[in-house]
């Protein structure tokens, strides 16, 4: 059978072998990534999404760190329970500044993409540092650890730069007051400045209950409260962008 | 001479970069994964400097193969080992995680919590366990199918320990917190480019010894661990760019957000499944099943069918990870098509596999390491069912986010990767060390029990608990509410969280037994045992009963 004697000259020659499977193996990779980034309604275009303010994400850092991925998801499909329990199915743009994206797999908790506001800075410290206290069944860890330590970051300017160069559209002025902006958005004390101006809805607060000290509570607070407030799903102009997004 | 200073010189730069990088670390993390680092560096510069040896009178860890006449086995006997340590640690841990869902005061903030230390698992079992011993095959396989020793026998050393500095680097960091959050490439970037060095080291050995080969065709089971290797290249390098904050810390941003990082990263996350715990295993079923049954595979035809479709089919599938999220609707589709299409040389490559078994079917009665085999074999045809059914979209629109997800993947990864490493670490402990027969054959027989118990536990409860949990997410009543509460959800599934515990417990003491069996073999020590054949032959009882009266006018 010619297919057999074809593949016996290929079996007898490594290279040959090693090249056909390298190409194999990278066109499916090619067709599907690729035109992710050229199409341009991959990503809706909504009013509204913002680079995180230096303490979010600092907060988000947090997050990653913790690998709270491994049971929160942070992406609503859009079925009627879904959109009943979370909110509003989740939108491309939301996640468009996330280095690295969170999306999850496994909901052993439930989904985070839509948690800001939903409620007090209070309960998410109680709940953070014994979860069981506020919701009995609950099986997720205590993280009251976060509470008692400082937010250190060595140097919030070299992160917004490193996230400005992979593409998150940080301004000059952003990167310049990154560390100052990092503390003032969590400590009562200190003046914010332009903050607010050049992060529009960012939340100045005390998060954790305690304004003498900004903690990691703070920040991860700071993220959780940020999560899914920014753009106005139900805004007109938005909702004219999602007709036209097919399919889901 | 020249070489060996050479070679010390390069550890202690690298011990002097370490301490370097120690006094300037941003983060204590990094200065904690530096001093591992450092002290690897000073240990291989020891090493290198002990086992310089004009006269080749040393043995010990480097040791080189005494002549070309020999296979160069050392770094699979370690391999070995190491695959049976790894395998140890992740199912220990796996059943510390499986019983923090059970009982959530088992987490220990901040080190042990469940977040840190499920990550440490899925390392643990996949890279340690998992790599270890596909690492260690296929030194063995290449070795043997190309009648060539091993091609640059330092460098595979190198392989070797280098590939452990990457996992004591990788959980090292997930207890401290060093991690990306990207399932399956958690480490970060210094990691990373650790073990891209390490895997080019791999590739080139591995090569090497092909180009060697004595053979002029090249083994089918070389294929697939060439396709494992070359991908897993390519995957690891595209999925970990990213940018570090500052050389002397351990945090980095990758370059990808939000949609396409999702994207590459599942395109990464599938192949891992579908290169590092099928391609790279499928080549140990290749090379295994035909060994232990003596006989050869089933199908050359359907060999090379089944490799061909299996690497070009499987990169395609990343999408079905994605089903009914903010991905364009286009690639969700053609995820799910190539899915469906991939039960096709998946079911092919069980088939060459079970049929290969032909004639020698007695043999699952009687070996239990044939019985390991076929059982694997079976699960990994099962995983491949279950996998394109999981991907259709309306059967993922429940199954996602569940422990549905969590049944298949540990049915594939107990039963099918599992129990052929298990059946490749007896195959090759008492030929590596030159023994005449394994400590206990019964042993095995009880590992594959108690391991087959554990998977039934396992499997079952998650696929109930998927289920329940996908049903009562989207339970309505009758006044038009949703009846459930998420945490209700949760109350729901404790009982099924203890089973699947129970099923943990069963598959570590299956695997405590090969620690015990392999240790007593290497020993060199046998057990006194009765053979494994069901039925023991005796030789008196096998006549005719010859009645009395007869044999009373036989003698008259
Ligand atoms: C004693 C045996 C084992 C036990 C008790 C165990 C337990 C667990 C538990 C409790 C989880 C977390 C599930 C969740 O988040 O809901 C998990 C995840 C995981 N385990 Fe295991 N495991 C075992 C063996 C293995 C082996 C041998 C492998 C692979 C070769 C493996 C691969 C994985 C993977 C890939 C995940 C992540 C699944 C996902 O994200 O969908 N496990 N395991
Ligand atoms: C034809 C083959 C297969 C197909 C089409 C397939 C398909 C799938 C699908 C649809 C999911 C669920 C994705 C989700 O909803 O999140 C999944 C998850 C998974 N499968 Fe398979 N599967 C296959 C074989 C295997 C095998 C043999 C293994 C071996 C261990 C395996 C390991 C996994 C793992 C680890 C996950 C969890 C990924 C995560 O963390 O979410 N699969 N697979």
């Amino acid at each position: 059978m010619s297919m057999i004697s074809t593949h016996k000259k290929i079996e007898r020659n490594v290279t040959v072998l090693a090249g056909l499977a390298f190409i194999t193996v990278t066109i499916g990779g090619i067709v599907e990534i690729a035109p992710l980034f050229w199409i341009d309604n991959t990503i809706e275009k909504v009013d509204g999404m913002r680079p995180y303010t230096p303490l979010e994400q600092a907060g988000r850092d947090i997050y990653v760190r913790e690998g709270c991925y491994v049971c929160h998801s942070q992406m609503i499909r859009p079925f009627r329970d879904e959109q009943e329990r979370y909110g509003h199915y989740s939108l491309a743009a939301e996640s468009m500044y996330d280095h690295p994206f969170q999306w999850g797999s496994k909901r052993t908790g439930p989904d985070l993409a839509r948690v800001g506001g939903r409620y007090s800075d209070a309960w998410h410290v109680q709940h953070l540092t014994n979860p069981e206290a506020v919701v009995p069944d609950s099986v997720m860890p205590k993280y009251g650890f976060l509470a008692d330590t400082d937010l250190h970051v060595a140097d919030m300017k070299a992160n917004l730069t490193a996230l400005n160069r992979v593409g998150v559209p940080y301004t000059k002025a952003d990167i310049e007051k990154a560390d100052t902006d990092l503390m003032a958005q969590a400590d009562p004390n200190a003046d914010a400045g332009d903050l607010e101006k050049r992060y529009p809805k960012a939340q100045i607060r005390d998060f954790d209950g305690n304004p003498d000290r900004v903690t990691e509570m703070d920040a991860l607070i700071a993220y959780l409260q940020v999560l899914g407030t920014l753009v106005d799903v139900n805004a007109p102009a938005a909702q004219e962008e999602l007709a036209k997004e097919k399919g889901r | 001479m020249q070489a060996t200073l050479g070679r010390i010189g390069l550890w202690f730069a690298i011990l002097l970069l370490a301490i370097m990088a120690i006094a300037g670390a941003q983060d204590s993390g990094f200065a904690i994964q530096m001093t591992i680092v450092g002290i690897a560096a000073f240990i291989a510069m020891v090493a290198t400097a002990r086992a310089h040896d004009p006269l080749a009178t040393k043995t010990g860890m480097f040791k080189l193969p005494d002549g070309p006449e020999v296979y160069d086995d050392a770094p699979v006997r370690w391999g070995v080992i190491a695959t049976v340590f790894w395998g140890m640690a992740g199912f220990l841990v796996g059943v510390v995680i499986a019983l923090q869902l059970t009982f959530p005061q088992l987490n220990l903030e901040p080190y042990l919590n469940f977040g840190r230390l499920r990550p440490l698992h899925t390392s643990a079992v996949i890279f340690a366990f998992g790599g270890n011993i596909l690492i260690a095959t296929s030194f063995y396989v290449v070795q043997r199918t190309c009648r060539a020793q091993l091609a640059f026998p330092k460098l595979a050393r190198f392989v070797f320990w280098g590939y452990q500095l990457f996992i004591v680097l990788a959980a090292t960091g997930y207890l401290l917190g060093i991690t990306q959050s990207k399932e399956y490439a958690e480490p970060e970037w210094y990691v990373d480019w650790w073990l891209t060095a390490v895997w080019v080291a791999y590739l080139v050995v591995f090569v090497g010894t092909i180009v060697k080969r004595k053979e002029p065709h090249i083994y089918v089971a070389n294929w697939f661990y060439l396709a494992f290797i070359l991908t897993v290249a390519m995957l690891h390098v595209v999925n970990n760019i990213d940018l570090p904050v500052s050389v002397l810390g351990s945090k980095s941003y990758p370059l990808f957000a939000g949609v396409q990082g999702a994207l590459v990263q599942w395109w990464y996350g599938h192949n891992a499944v579908g290169f590092f715990l099928t391609a790279g295993f499928l080549a140990m079923m290749y090379y295994f099943v035909p060994k232990q049954a003596g006989r050869p595979i089933y199908s050359y035809r359907l060999s090379i069918i089944h490799f061909w479709a299996l690497i070009f089919l499987y990169i395609w599938a990343g999408p079905h990870h994605l089903h009914y999220t903010a991905l364009p609707d286009w690639a969700q589709t053609l995820g799910m098509v190539f899915s469906v299409m991939l039960w096709m040389p998946s079911w092919g490559g069980m088939i060459n596999g079970l049929m290969t078994l032909n004639g020698a079917w007695d043999k699952v009665r009687t070996d239990p390491i044939i019985r390991m085999l076929v059982m694997s074999v079976a699960f990994y045809g099962m995983s491949t069912f279950e996998g394109p059914m999981m991907s259709i979209k309306s059967v993922n629109s429940l199954s996602h986010y569940t422990d549905w997800t969590i049944g298949h993947v540990h049915s594939g990864a107990l039963g099918w990767n599992g129990m052929i490493s298990f059946a490749a670490v007896y195959f090759l402990t008492p030929r590596l060390w030159k023994r005449e027969r394994l400590f206990s054959l019964r042993m095995v027989n009880w590992h594959f029990w108690l391991a087959t118990a554990g998977i039934v536990f396992y499997a079952g409860s998650m696929w109930v608990a998927g289920i329940t949990q996908g049903l009562m997410w989207r339970e309505y009543g009758p006044d038009g509410y949703l009846v459930n509460s998420f945490v209700e959800t949760v109350a729901a599934l404790h009982p099924m969280y203890a089973l699947r515990a129970i099923g943990g417990v069963l598959y570590l003491s299956g695997a405590t037994l090969m620690v015990v069996n392999v240790w007593m073999t290497i020993k060199g020590r046998q057990r006194e045992e009765a053979p494994m054949t069901s039925a023991p032959y005796d030789a008196e009882l096998d006549r005719p009963i010859v009645s009395a009266p007869a044999l009373a006018a036989q003698e008259a």
